[in-house]
């Protein structure tokens, strides 16, 4: 419990005696750069695979001839936006994004990088996480949204290939009962789960002591924990935006 | 002029310093010097502020660190340049960018200005030359040095040095010594310098503060180290050979 008293008062550090904006700007940018456009690769070949994956699965299992076909997309499509696409994504994006946040502050930390910017008068944890708050909970929605669109064609490609679904079903299948809140539900939970995965991984970087090891230790935890908080936010977002 | 008053710090139950006292003052290389573990880190950072002693005053040219409000300590810590241990140069920034952040950061001179400014900060400690490469293509000696021109190119009052000799073969160890003490002579600064290392006592020490066991046993000039009378001091120094050779 103290652990997580000590991360809300982590998160307060991040807001108080901030640097003026202009400082900020240009972080971003490059935070932006690094988070976003480093993961678009990782992103994207996970997401054609998990739609297409998707689509052949749910093909399998759709043996009752009164089910038409196009209800595969249907779920393909359904499953990515508001599930797959957010939630996986964002799980891959703990594992690159949230360790490398953490041990880079971990290792900032042990190498009195961050000492020296305090020494400095600088609020070293405004200075050095606020940036990565901000562009991971600007990148990770554009992540998602790129994310369900190549889920959607994974699967599209991998059902007429295997000869599964014809292209007309599948259209019919994505343009069947849908609802545009299924997107604005998908970008939601991303801005949570961003705002969670740069915090928990931050906090764990920036408070580590110790050497090597614990550094390695704090990109173990902040992967795990962010995980954890993932798909608990997951569950309580669900359950309050869906039901 | 720093005066620290009766620091004291306790890590869970273990003092590490028991009511430290001192004076630095302006123009002088001042040393604090004791074995491994006995607070000398700990009292340095209890005087740039990266720990909140237990009691006890850090009073900058009579200003009162830790009781000072955040804009106080903010124009204190303008005045002081630290170089750390390992140097703590930023891994993702130039060597010429490290030597002007604090520029970036703390003033709102013009670019030029603050390009020119670290560049000649970076001559002052012969690395003019080094200024596009990354911390990590440069050795541990350059390091070192460029953490000595970022630390004083905001000209400050107050300079702190934390074992700067650690990892450094004995010639480069020297000429750090040597600018260090330079450049507190040539800008009057305070210098207050850690170390354990007896080639820096017979360099640079002009004062000196021997630590044992987290308290002050001796302070005095280097000239009268020898003759201080203190039996852990005499035990200190004389566990180097040249030392003892010296005193034969």
């Amino acid at each position: 419990m103290s652990r997580i008293g000590s991360y809300f008062l982590f998160l307060g550090t991040l807001f108080r005696n901030r640097e003026k904006l202009s400082v900020y700007l240009g972080l971003i940018i490059n935070e932006c750069t690094s988070i976003g456009v480093g993961s678009i690769f990782i992103v994207a070949l996970v997401n054609i695979f998990i739609g297409a994956v998707t689509c052949v699965q749910t093909a399998y299992n759709l043996t009752n001839p009164f089910v038409p076909k196009y209800i595969i997309a249907l779920i393909v499509r359904d499953s990515s936006i508001l599930e797959l696409a957010p939630t996986l994504s964002c799980i891959v994006l703990a594992g690159k994004v949230g360790s490398n946040i953490a041990s880079e502050l971990g290792t900032m930390r042990i190498t009195e990088q961050v000492d020296a910017l305090e020494v400095m008068g600088i609020n070293s944890s405004s200075y050095l996480i606020l940036p990565k708050v901000i562009a991971s909970v600007l990148m990770f929605p554009l992540l998602v949204i790129m994310a369900a669109f190549l889920a959607i064609l994974g699967g599209y490609i991998a059902g007429t290939l295997a000869g599964v679904i014809s292209a007309e079903e599948y259209v019919t299948g994505l343009r069947f009962d849908y609802k545009p809140f299924g997107i604005a539900f998908a970008l939601i939970k991303t801005v949570v789960f961003a705002f969670l995965i740069s915090t928990i991984s931050a906090f764990q970087g920036y408070n580590v002591s110790g050497g090597a090891l614990e550094v390695g230790a704090a990109s173990t935890s902040a992967v795990t924990n962010s995980c954890i908080a993932i798909v608990a936010a997951d569950f309580v977002l669900t359950q309050l935006l869906l039901t | 002029m720093i005066d620290i008053k009766n620091i004291t710090k306790s890590f869970g139950g273990r003092q590490v310093l028991a009511g430290i006292n001192g004076s630095f003052k302006p123009g002088d290389t001042s040393l604090i010097i004791g074995g491994s573990g006995t607070g000398k880190s700990v009292l340095l950072k209890c005087m740039i502020g990266l720990i909140a002693p237990d009691t006890g005053e850090v009073l900058y040219d009579g200003r009162n660190f830790l009781t000072s409000d955040l804009n106080e300590q903010k124009a204190i810590r303008r005045e002081m340049g630290v170089l750390f241990q390992g140097s703590a140069l930023f891994d993702s920034k130039t060597v010429l960018e490290n030597v002007r952040f604090p520029l970036d950061m703390l003033t709102e001179q013009s670019e030029s200005e603050k390009v020119e400014r670290a560049q000649e900060c970076l001559r002052r400690v012969g690395l003019e030359n080094a200024g596009d490469r990354m911390p990590s293509e440069i050795s541990g000696g350059m390091k070192k040095r460029v953490g000595i021109a970022r630390a004083i190119v905001l000209n400050p009052k107050y300079l702190f040095c934390d074992e700067p000799n650690s990892g450094l073969d004995p010639l480069t160890s020297i000429k750090i010594d040597q600018l260090i003490s330079e450049i507190t002579d040539e800008f009057q600064i305070t210098t207050v310098v850690i170390t354990h290392d007896m080639n820096s006592m017979m360099e640079i020490g002009e004062k000196i503060m021997f630590l044992y066991e987290g308290k002050k046993l001796w302070q005095g000039d280097s000239s009268t180290l020898t003759k201080s009378g203190v039996k852990e001091l005499n035990e200190f120094i004389n566990a180097n050979k040249l030392i003892r050779e010296m005193e034969k």
